[in-house]
């Protein structure tokens, strides 16, 4: 068994596909008209054969609550990994993201959390050189 | 000076959240608990943290800020200055009871 699959929910489709290509900087895989709404994934392009993120609409009432619970709270709803978090940090910023965490030695790992503008927290995250 | 702060005070891991915020002001419970479990090794439920952080802002050693969808929490020293004229400037006008 694989994970092949990951998503995010998402308010905006359109804004969303935006933010994850062109800020983020991950490419899109698939893009299936279905309804109102699209199937739209996207991959990292280090690997455009791994797991693909769905970016799936909010629109289910539950959705929006979890949310916006998870988000009072800091709450990251998945983790990215980066080859340096504060490189990353820094690039992000000067492109106008917010974070809700600054760069942190967290144990093994370094973690900072965004705001990806579609309703959600994100973690990045690198695994701290053992000196 | 309320007996608040000094109950707030007497358990470690309140003062471990107070350390932390020593260190970066103005983080999420998200922030808080992932510090408290990576670094001190705290197996505390995001719940029981919480809790402590209730107990610190109700002492006044912590302040909660809602800036959009998210809330942060600051900590607040003036608590920590009483108890320092209290004893180390017993001279100095305010001095707690």
């Amino acid at each position: 068994m694989k994970i092949h699959l990951s998503s995010v929910c998402v308010d905006d489709q359109d804004k969303a596909l935006r933010f994850y290509t062109e800020v983020l900087g991950f490419v899109k895989k698939h893009e299936v008209p279905l309804g109102e709404h699209r199937w739209l994934t996207v991959v990292s392009p280090e690997d455009p054969e791994g797991t693909e993120l769905v970016l799936e609409p909010d629109s289910h009432p539950a959705v929006r609550p979890y949310k916006e619970a998870l988000a009072k709270d800091g709450i990251p709803v998945t983790s990215f990994a980066v080859d340096d978090v504060h490189a990353e940090y820094a690039r992000l910023r000067e492109l106008g993201v917010e974070f809700t965490q600054e760069p942190a030695e967290m144990g093994p790992v370094t973690t900072a959390v965004l705001d990806d503008t579609c309703g959600n927290l994100i973690q990045i995250a690198h695994t701290n050189q053992v000196p | 000076m309320p007996d608040d702060v000094f109950k707030a005070l007497a358990d470690p891991t309140r003062r471990k959240i107070l350390d932390e915020l020593t260190e970066r002001n103005g983080q999420t419970l998200f922030e808080i608990c992932a510090r408290l479990t990576t670094k001190h090794g705290l197996g505390s439920s995001r719940q029981a943290i919480s809790q402590h952080l209730a107990v610190l802002e109700a002492a006044g050693l912590v302040r909660t800020r809602r800036q959009g969808r998210y809330k942060f929490h600051d900590l607040t020293t003036e608590p920590l200055e009483q108890i320092v004229s209290r004893w180390l400037k017993p001279d100095a006008p305010e001095t707690g009871k």
